[in-house]
């Protein structure tokens, strides 16, 4: 089992100079639980994600990762870059599009984090670097270049890259949303052993079924609104909201033959 | 053609051949060092300091090089700067050259995703860390096509040294012309001297960026 931590938003406001992103937005992520995030494109699911790295960096209410405030120290005082720095340490991310190192091969790019912020010697990170793609089933393209991978292959790297920081939570950027059909599986089965091994998880997804399957809670947001907060269950097949209802109707309409 | 007066000048022309390649090779290198400042400094900078920067590069581009040259060495001395010939050549190409290789650099940044610099910031990486490790050996690789063609610009240049009496090539070759009257015969000489210079840097880049590109290429 991993150490996993927990998460709590409250009255999150975010604003993209007149337009708000995020109205109000208070969630609890329970620790080592898989929460995903559902909702149409532009509803502040991914804003929300980023914000709980201070990738994206919110303008009121507060977001507090084990109790921790992350970053501002007080309301309206942002925090040091090196506290930043020292939070994110523990807070993994996926992105959409990998966002892999082009110049350094898999083996290297899971290697760089622990060397260059954890201080690891290179050829204990390159030793650990591997120990880590072969949990994802890649340790036969260590030397591999980003270019040369598929992109099921490149977002199990990004994985491996974030899981060696050993992080207490992870956040997933619509993960599966950039990949051809067949590699969406490969990258799914990781996160699932993820889940399994006990791990806090934020996932933006419109992967229904993972969202349905392994998810502990999904949370449904329209327009920067959290809509509701639910079992998997209570979303999927009692959508107590008219707007959930309707996304669920039109994503079935695209899924269906 | 009077092949000849070679056998007597060739010393002398080779001796301006090697001042032209110290002059470029030191103009260029600190030209773009100081361009790589500037680049970072209009990245990372407060606005005030990068309104300053931002005038230096509109000035420097907006004037001619001998003109800047001609202020440098001659205008110099009146407020205190007094150089030779060769430190204020190769002080005028540095200065010269940082605007257009700033913008290179500029551009060459902003051709990195965001999402590699996220992911570096996500991992706790600090921004020092990340120019060194991601934006450089990226951004360097967009670079380098315009950083070989904006440095084979910086060669021509050089002549106007001759104008403040650095003894480079065009000095010589004129030096050579006006004692023997062979024009055609010494402006041959250094259009032949610069076409092969540029031939061989042309060539470096060529090979040093397939080199840096190796990763990019898709199958190996």
């Amino acid at each position: 089992m991993v150490q996993a931590s927990s998460v709590e938003v409250r009255n999150v406001d975010k604003f993209y100079g007149p337009f708000q992103a995020l109205k109000n937005v208070s969630l609890s992520i329970p620790a080592g639980k898989v929460t995903c995030l559902i909702g149409p494109s532009g509803s502040g699911k991914s804003t929300l994600l980023r914000c709980m790295n201070f990738l994206e960096e919110y303008d009121r209410g507060e977001i507090r990762i084990d109790g921790k405030l992350i970053g501002y120290d007080a309301p309206g005082r942002k925090m040091s870059a090196r506290n930043l720095r020292q939070m994110r340490r523990s807070i993994g991310m996926v992105f959409q599009q990998f966002n892999l190192w082009p110049h350094m091969t898999a083996q290297e790019n899971v290697a760089e984090g622990l060397v260059r912020v954890r201080g690891m010697s290179k050829p204990e990170a390159m030793a650990r670097a591997a120990t880590e793609l072969g949990k994802v089933g890649l340790a036969d393209k260590l030397g591999n270049y980003p270019s040369r991978l598929s992109g099921g292959q490149q977002q199990r790297v990004a994985i491996a890259r974030a899981v060696a920081m050993e992080p207490k939570l992870m956040l997933f950027d619509e993960p599966t949303s950039a990949l051809d059909p067949e590699l969406v599986g490969e990258v799914l089965n990781v996160m699932k052993a993820l889940a399994a091994a006990g791990m806090t998880m934020v996932v933006v997804t419109h992967e229904m079924g993972f969202a349905a399957h392994v998810a502990d809670q999904v949370a449904f947001l329209e327009k920067g609104e959290l809509v509701a907060v639910d079992s998997p269950a209570g979303i999927f097949h009692a959508p107590k909201d008219e707007r959930i209802w309707n996304f669920l109707r039109t994503y079935n309409e695209r899924n269906s033959f | 053609m009077e092949l000849s007066i070679f056998a007597h000048y060739w010393p002398m022309l080779l001796k301006g051949f090697g001042m032209t390649v110290l002059c470029w090779i030191l103009g260029t290198g600190f030209g773009m060092a100081l361009g790589l400042i500037i680049a970072l400094i209009q990245r990372y900078s407060i606005a005030p300091v990068r309104w300053l920067v931002q005038v230096y590069v509109e000035i420097i581009r907006g004037t001619p090089f001998l003109v800047q040259l001609f202020l440098l060495y001659y205008g110099g001395p009146m407020v205190g700067i007094r150089l030779d010939p060769l430190p204020a050549g190769i002080v005028g190409l540095t200065i010269y050259g940082s605007p257009y290789f700033a913008e290179i650099f500029r551009s060459a940044f902003r051709a990195v995703p965001t999402g590699q610099i996220e992911a570096a910031r996500a991992i706790g990486m600090s921004e020092p860390t990340i120019v060194q490790r991601i934006l450089l050996p990226v951004g360097l690789v967009s670079a380098l096509p315009a950083l070989v063609n904006f440095s084979i610009i910086l060669t021509k240049e050089t002549v106007i040294l001759s104008i403040i009496t650095v003894p480079e090539l065009l000095y010589q070759t004129q030096r050579m012309s006006t004692e023997t009257f062979r024009y055609l015969e010494a402006n041959l000489v250094l259009a032949l001297f610069f076409w092969v210079f540029v031939e061989i840097i042309s060539r470096i880049g060529r090979r040093f960026e397939r080199r840096i590109t190796h990763y990019l290429i898709e199958r190996p």
